[in-house]
């Protein structure tokens, strides 16, 4: 029995930093599960990030990585490692809510999805569920039915969504490490507003098995996590092919890990103009001004037709997410959250033409883009156009024009995700302001630019997590 | 529907295409369904107005 973890040793430390810690028999596994849930307990009915608390299971979990660490046994890299999860990843035992009511009905799941076990496998201690908007369509995660998840810096505001829960729970420091799901900006929103970082890999390179799909065309599996190594490690323990995913690349393996200390020399690096630069805040193009000037980047670059890109985006993600809940729209509208169901009903009112089209689009742009990065490896771009706004508000005044504010924050997510461009948002260091998120995208399949860009930033203190414990 | 429709005319599009469908719309949901109809409709009209080439196939491929 090894001693308690003191609670600021646990919120001080990221996550490769206490499974180094454990692995080092510094630490037990079960000290620092303890220490999560001590945190847990303490802070987090403050931002309602967790659904589900799996305390007994966490400790067992621990207790067998002790074991293995005891016996001599390589306990795995994320050995002890506590992370939670979004629910709408399958955890075996419980039934995954997807942040419904009407999923409560359905059995626990017989298996985990294909990313918590492949974290699982490597050591890391599954803490619970996390809170998101309802079937994932929000930016906002003010759900309903569990509540809104509350910002870790200001609990009248959002934490951003659909991954809301999974951005405050390392906000605040309940856990360093979350997976998320993004299919307009599910993971890189409320990374931005949380103060956190937010991986979304390229389309098809972490598998979906196991996962709720709102939208397939561009549903992703994302890491939220208090560094860039942490969301790195994921990455790479969860990336590779898997034939139970239909759209998973059959591409190896990548791994990044490795890379990150390679500094930014040889990489093309450009702001993005025009949609990217207009329609915010000035302090959201003035975070993206800090990161540029940290890397001495003035180069700006267009991608064409982005606003177009978007409203591809949001007729696509409507259609399809409406078909995937046809049957309980029908049936049971009155069990939907208020905020998804009005926008799922119109969903299933898109003509096929409009659809198909839209997915003609889709290829027209990624060849436009794919243009572009022949003479650009990596493009910096806000992540919302506004730090976190308060629960309830409807509405935000951005670049003079009154606007809706919910469907904003995924401004200038929605054209990165259409065409699947693997995105880490980093929180850019604002001393006694609200976080907000700075987006390096890569071409498709290189993450490693983005990660060894962000890597650099956080090396030079330009980014780093902000958490509220 | 490519010119901004009128609230009237986004009702009776979405009673009509409901009806298609066999989607009952409560008449206490038909107000938010017809405001977001209203904004998919406006996304919709930014990509149909787009000219594609002819030969620029859907982006989804099917391998069987």
């Amino acid at each position: 029995m090894s001693p308690a973890m003191p609670r600021a040793d646990y919120v001080a430390s990221d996550g490769l930093g206490l499974a180094a810690a454990v692995r080092a028999g510094r630490v037990s596994a079960r000290a620092v599960t303890d220490a999560a849930l001590a945190q847990i307990a303490a802070r987090g009915p403050a931002v309602n990030a967790f659904t589900t608390v799996l305390a007994e299971q966490a400790r067992a979990d621990a207790d067998r990585v002790d074991a293995a660490i005891a016996a001599g046994r390589d306990a795995g890299p994320l050995a002890g490692l506590p992370f939670a999860v979004k629910d709408l990843f399958d955890v075996a035992g419980i039934t995954t809510l997807a942040g419904s009511k009407i999923n409560r009905e359905r059995p626990p799941a017989a298996r985990d999805a294909a990313a918590v076990a492949a974290l699982r496998r490597a050591g890391a201690v599954l803490l619970g569920a996390l809170n998101m908007d309802e079937y994932a369509y929000g930016f906002t995660t003010e759900n309903s039915h569990y509540g809104p998840v509350r910002n870790p810096h200001d609990p009248t505001r959002v934490a951003g969504g659909s991954s809301g829960g999974s951005g405050a729970a390392v906000g605040a420091g309940l856990v360093p490490l979350t997976l998320g799901s993004d299919t307009n900006g599910s993971v890189r929103v409320p990374a931005s507003l949380c103060g956190v970082f937010g991986l979304k890999p390229t389309y098809g390179r972490v598998s979906r098995a196991g996962s709720t799909l709102f939208a397939g065309s561009f549903d992703h599996v994302g890491a939220l996590g208090r560094s860039v190594r942490d969301v790195t490690a994921a990455l790479d323990l969860m990336q590779g092919p898997d034939p139970e995913d239909p759209v998973c690349s059959t591409r190896p393996a990548e791994p990044c890990l490795p890379l990150l200390g390679d500094g930014v020399d040889g990489l093309r690096i450009a702001i993005l103009d025009g949609h990217f630069a207009r329609g915010g805040e000035p302090e959201a193009f003035a975070a993206v001004g800090q990161v540029a000037a940290a890397l001495g980047v003035s180069r700006r670059v267009t991608i064409p037709e982005a606003h177009r890109a978007r409203a591809a985006a949001m007729v696509i993600t409507a259609s399809e997410g409406a078909n995937a809940h046809l049957a309980d729209l029908k049936r049971r509208p009155q069990d939907f959250d208020p905020l998804t169901r009005d926008r799922f009903l119109a969903g299933a009112l898109v003509p096929a033409a409009v659809y198909v089209q839209a997915q003609r689009f889709r290829a027209w742009y990624r060849a436009a883009v794919a243009d572009l990065f022949g003479t650009v490896d990596v493009l910096l771009a806000p992540t919302t156009p506004c730090p976190a706004p308060r629960i309830g508000q409807d509405r935000i005044v951005l670049d003079g024009v009154e606007v809706l504010i919910r469907p904003n924050l995924g401004v200038y997510t929605q054209p990165l995700s259409f065409i699947g461009l693997p995105v880490l948002s980093v929180p850019v260091t604002r001393p006694g302001a609200l976080p907000l998120g700075v987006q390096l995208v890569g071409a498709p399949f290189r993450e490693a630019h983005v990660l060894r860009v962000g890597a650099l930033l956080e090396a030079k203190g330009v980014v780093a997590a902000a958490v509220s414990a | 529907m490519a010119e901004s429709p009128t609230r009237e005319e986004l009702g009776a599009y979405v009673d009509e295409t409901a009806k298609r469908v066999g989607l009952p719309i409560a008449p206490e949901h038909r107000p938010g369904v017809i405001q977001f109809t209203g904004v998919l409709l406006a996304s919709a009209a930014l990509v149909m107005e787009f000219p594609l080439p002819d030969d620029v196939e859907p982006a989804p491929v099917f391998r069987p």
